[in-house]
C-alpha cells in the first residue's frame, strides 16, 4: 500500500498582507494624519501618535530577473528591516522607520542603478504592456519604446517642477492591457493593415460565427475558398481592432513595415479638479523604429516641453488643452491636425463643436 | 553556453533608466532566456513579434492563472517553444518582506525563466515563461508557501487596490482588507471562468484613485465622505505665508465647483457644494483632510476600447459605508453577475451590456433604486419607453 498522497492545496488566495507589514504601519494602520514630500522619490507620512515612515521610491524596468528581487530583499534588509512594496506604476517603495537612513539608501540604490524619484509633480514609471518580449498581438516592443523614453524623460523623474504630473502609459496593441485611454501623454502601438486570412488553418482553428461576431463593424462574412469553410474581410470597413485575431488565430495582423505607434494626450483618472477623462488622438502614426524609437521618443519630449512651457501650476495636460483650446493646441505643438484626429465610430458626433464657440484670431 | 549577440538590443542597455535588457541578461544563464535574448533580437531585426496565439494550458482543477505561450520559430529557439505565463495574486497593495520575495525567487529559479513582472496591469505577480511540465510542480510549491494564482480569461480577475488606510490618511476605508476579503470570498469566480468576459474589481481608497479604478475596473470601488473636510486654520495660514502656494488662484481658484473661500485668513468651504475632488486636500495635506463620515462610491463598467469603444465606469452607488465582510456589495456582486452572466453575450463586458440593456432596465433587474447621482443629467430625447401597468 502506497501512502496516502498529501492533500492538494487548492483555492486558498493570496497570503494576508499582514504579515508583511512592518511595525510602523500595523501600529498606525488607518492612524495617518498628513504627508509631506521633502525630495523626489521620498515620502514621509506622520501619524496621529507622532510616528513617521519614511517611503523611498525607485525605479525598476518592471520585468525584472529573480537576482534584481533578491537585491531589493537585500537592500530591504540592510536599510529597513526588509520592509518593501511596490506601487500602481511599477516602482520599488521601500518602507523606513529610521529617517537616518534615508540618505544612504539613496546612495546605495542609485549604485545599483535604480535610481529613486517618480513623486510629485514629475514623470514617473510608464505603466506598460509585454510587446515583443511575450504578447502574441503587439504592434511594437512595449519595454524597448518605455526605455527609451525614460531615458529622454529621465530629468523629470529626479525633479519635480513640472506643473502638474504627467502619467504616461504604453500599449503595444489596441487591447490595451494597460490604462492607456486615460493617461496625460498615452504611446500606442497601431496594425494599420486588415487582417491575413490563412484559408488552409481557418477552418481548423477557427469558429466562424464567433468570428464573424468579432468585428464591431460587421466586416466579416462567412465565404467559401476552394471548397472550405472560411471568412472573408470587407477591407475599406476595417479599422484595424484586431478583435477578430484575438477570437482566430488564422487572422494575423502584425505588419513589419506598416505596424507603427499613435500618440494621444490629456487623459486622467483622478478626480482632482476636472473629472476623470480620456486621451485623445494627437498623432496618428509614428514608425517603428527600433532599437530606440527616435520619432517617438522626439514627439514625447516636445509634447512634455511645450506643455511645461505653458500650464499653469496644477493644470494637468488634458486641463491645460482644454483652457487654451484644440486649435491653440496644434498650433503650440506644430503637430498637423488631419481627418484621422476626427472621430467616426460609435459617438462620433459627440466630439464635434456644436456651437459657435471658437477662439478667433487675426492672426490667422 | 556562449552568449547570444544582441548589437540591437545592447542598445537598450546605455542610459540612465533601469534597463530591461540588463535584466533579461541577469538571468541569461537559463537555456531559456538565451533563446529568449535571441528571438528578441529577431523581433528587432524583423519589426515583428514571434509569439503564437495562446494555447490551453492550465494546473488542474483551475481554467484561469496561466497564460499559454508558443513561439512560431521553434526550431531555432527550441527552449522557448513553450514559453508561458503564471499570474500569481499579489499581496493586497503590493507589500512584501524580504523574505517572502527570496520565497518566489527560490520557486521561480527551480521551474522558470526567473523573469518577472512585478506587477502585471491587473495587479498580479507575473512570472514570465515556463514549459507545461513545470506548471503543476510550480502551483504545489506556490500553494505550499501560501501562495495561489490569479485570473485570466472570463473570470473574476485578480481585484487590486491602492495602500490604503496602510500609508495613506487619505483613505477612506480599509482598500486591501476589502480586497482581500472580496479576492477569498470568490476563489472559485477567480479561478474558473465562468462570465461572459472579464470581470475586474480596483480599490482606490480616494478620488485621487491611485490605481485607476475608474478607467480600468468593471466594478471601481472609490473612497470618499460625505460631511465637511476637516480644516486646521492654523495650517492653512501656514500654506499661505509660506510663499509657496497662492491659495486664492490654486486652491479656490481650481476648485471645479468654486465652494472655496478664502479672504486672506480664513478658508471657507460650503461642503454642500463640494464634490469631494480632492484639490484642495492634495494641495494642503497638512491643513486639510477627507471628513470623517465615510465610505465609498461605487461605479460599474470601465474598460479599453475592445469591442464597442472604451469606457470609463460610471455611478451605481453614490456612497455606502465600507463595513467588513462587505455583505451588502457582495449582494450586489452577486446579482450583477447573475443578470450578466444570463444575458450577456460572449464577450461583452459588463459596461457594454448596460450600455445595450440599458442603465435603467439594469438597475431595476438588480434592484437598485434609480437616483440622479448616476447621470450628468436627465434624458434630453423624447424617446421613451414607457412601460403601462
Amino acid at each position: 500500500m502506497s501512502a496516502e498522497p498529501a492533500k492538494r492545496k487548492t483555492d486558498i488566495g493570496p497570503p494576508h498582507y499582514e504579515k508583511f507589514l512592518p511595525p510602523v504601519i500595523k501600529e498606525n494602520y488607518g492612524k495617518w494624519k498628513y504627508h509631506e514630500n521633502p525630495r523626489a522619490g521620498v515620502l514621509v507620512h506622520v501619524a496621529h501618535s507622532g510616528a513617521k515612515l519614511w517611503s523611498v521610491r525607485a525605479a525598476t524596468p518592471r520585468l525584472m530577473s529573480i537576482e534584481t528581487l533578491r537585491l531589493f530583499a537585500a537592500i530591504a534588509d540592510e536599510f529597513c528591516g526588509g520592509y518593501l512594496r511596490f506601487t500602481s506604476r511599477n516602482n520599488v517603495e521601500f518602507l523606513l522607520s529610521d529617517g537616518g537612513k534615508v540618505d544612504p539608501l539613496i546612495a546605495r540604490l542609485e549604485k545599483e542603478g535604480y535610481p529613486v524619484g517618480g513623486t510629485g509633480p514629475a514623470i514617473t514609471n510608464i505603466v506598460h504592456t509585454q510587446g515583443w518580449v511575450h504578447c502574441h498581438s503587439a504592434a511594437s516592443d512595449a519595454s524597448g519604446v518605455v526605455k527609451s523614453l525614460m531615458d529622454a524623460l529621465f530629468p523629470h523623474f529626479q525633479k519635480m517642477e513640472l506643473p502638474a504630473k504627467v502619467r504616461v502609459a504604453f500599449a503595444c496593441c489596441l487591447n490595451m492591457c494597460g490604462a492607456v485611454h486615460c493617461s496625460d501623454i498615452a504611446v500606442l502601438a497601431v496594425h494599420r493593415k486588415p487582417p491575413r486570412i490563412n484559408n488552409e488553418t481557418l477552418p481548423k482553428t477557427c469558429e466562424i460565427p464567433s468570428t464573424v461576431a468579432a468585428c464591431p463593424t460587421g466586416a466579416i462574412r462567412p465565404a467559401t475558398v476552394d471548397g472550405k469553410q472560411t471568412v472573408q474581410v470587407i477591407e475599406e470597413q476595417c479599422m484595424f481592432c484586431g478583435n477578430c485575431f484575438t477570437v482566430c488565430p488564422s487572422m494575423t495582423m502584425a505588419d513589419p513595415e506598416n505596424d507603427g505607434i499613435s500618440i494621444w494626450v490629456g487623459g486622467k483618472v483622478s478626480n482632482a479638479r476636472h473629472e476623470p477623462m480620456f486621451s485623445k488622438l494627437a498623432i496618428p502614426y509614428l514608425p517603428n523604429n527600433p532599437p530606440r524609437w527616435p520619432e517617438v521618443v522626439e514627439a514625447v519630449k516636445h509634447l512634455v516641453e511645450v506643455y511645461a512651457k505653458n500650464a499653469r501650476p496644477f493644470e494637468r495636460m488634458g486641463e491645460w488643452i482644454e483652457r487654451i483650446g484644440w486649435p491653440r493646441f496644434f498650433k503650440l505643438t506644430g503637430l498637423p491636425f488631419t481627418k484621422y484626429h476626427i472621430d467616426d465610430f460609435r459617438h462620433a458626433g459627440e466630439s464635434f463643436r456644436r456651437s459657435a464657440h471658437i477662439r478667433q484670431s487675426s492672426q490667422g | 553556453m556562449a552568449d547570444r549577440k544582441t548589437p540591437l538590443l545592447d542598445e537598450l542597455e546605455k542610459g540612465p533608466w533601469p534597463s530591461f535588457v540588463k535584466e533579461i541578461k541577469k538571468s541569461a544563464k537559463s537555456p531559456m532566456v538565451q533563446d529568449l535574448l535571441g528571438q528578441l533580437e529577431r523581433s528587432y531585426q524583423e519589426k515583428i513579434g514571434h509569439w503564437k496565439h495562446g494555447g490551453l494550458v492550465g494546473v488542474r482543477g483551475y481554467g484561469g492563472g496561466v497564460i499559454g505561450r508558443y513561439n512560431d520559430l521553434p526550431k531555432e529557439f527550441p527552449q522557448v517553444s513553450e514559453f508561458h505565463t503564471i499570474r500569481v495574486n499579489q499581496p493586497a497593495g503590493w507589500f512584501y518582506t524580504s523574505e517572502a520575495l527570496r520565497t518566489l525567487c527560490d520557486i521561480w529559479e527551480k521551474h522558470g525563466s526567473g523573469l518577472t513582472n512585478m506587477h502585471g496591469s491587473t495587479g498580479d505577480i507575473v512570472f514570465l515563461g515556463t514549459r507545461t511540465t513545470e506548471l503543476e510542480p510550480i502551483f504545489a510549491k506556490l500553494t505550499e508557501a501560501g501562495y495561489d494564482l490569479g485570473g485570466s480569461g472570463s473570470d473574476m480577475r485578480t481585484p487590486s487596490c491602492c495602500a490604503g488606510q496602510a500609508r495613506c490618511e487619505w483613505a477612506c476605508y480599509d482598500t486591501m482588507g476589502f480586497t482581500y476579503e472580496v479576492t477569498q470570498t470568490y476563489q472559485d469566480e477567480l479561478h474558473r471562468p465562468a462570465f461572459p468576459y472579464k470581470f475586474k474589481i480596483k480599490a482606490a481608497g480616494c478620488p485621487n484613485d491611485c490605481v485607476a479604478a475608474v478607467a480600468r475596473a468593471d466594478m471601481s470601488v472609490i473612497g470618499t465622505w460625505r460631511d465637511a473636510i476637516q480644516i486646521d486654520q492654523a495650517a492653512v495660514a501656514e500654506y499661505a505665508t509660506g510663499g509657496k502656494l497662492n491659495i486664492a488662484r490654486d486652491v479656490a481658484g481650481r476648485c471645479p465647483t468654486r465652494c472655496i473661500a478664502w479672504d486672506g485668513k480664513t478658508l471657507f468651504i460650503d461642503d454642500e457644494n463640494c464634490v469631494k475632488c480632492m484639490h484642495c486636500i492634495n494641495a494642503m495635506p497638512k491643513a486639510l483632510a477627507p471628513g470623517k463620515d465615510r465610505g465609498a462610491a461605487i461605479l460599474v463598467g470601465a474598460k479599453a476600447p475592445i469591442v464597442e469603444g472604451a469606457l470609463l465606469s460610471s455611478v451605481l452607488v453614490p456612497f455606502i459605508k465600507m463595513e467588513p465582510p462587505y455583505d451588502d456589495i457582495k449582494e450586489l456582486l452577486n446579482a450583477m453577475w447573475e443578470l450578466w452572466s444570463e444575458h450577456g453575450k460572449n464577450r461583452e463586458r459588463i459596461g457594454e451590456f448596460i450600455q445595450r440593456i440599458g442603465l435603467g432596465n439594469f438597475l431595476e433587474q438588480i434592484g437598485l433604486e434609480v437616483v440622479p447621482e448616476m447621470v450628468t443629467q436627465p434624458r434630453t430625447n423624447p424617446y421613451i419607453y414607457y412601460q403601462l401597468s
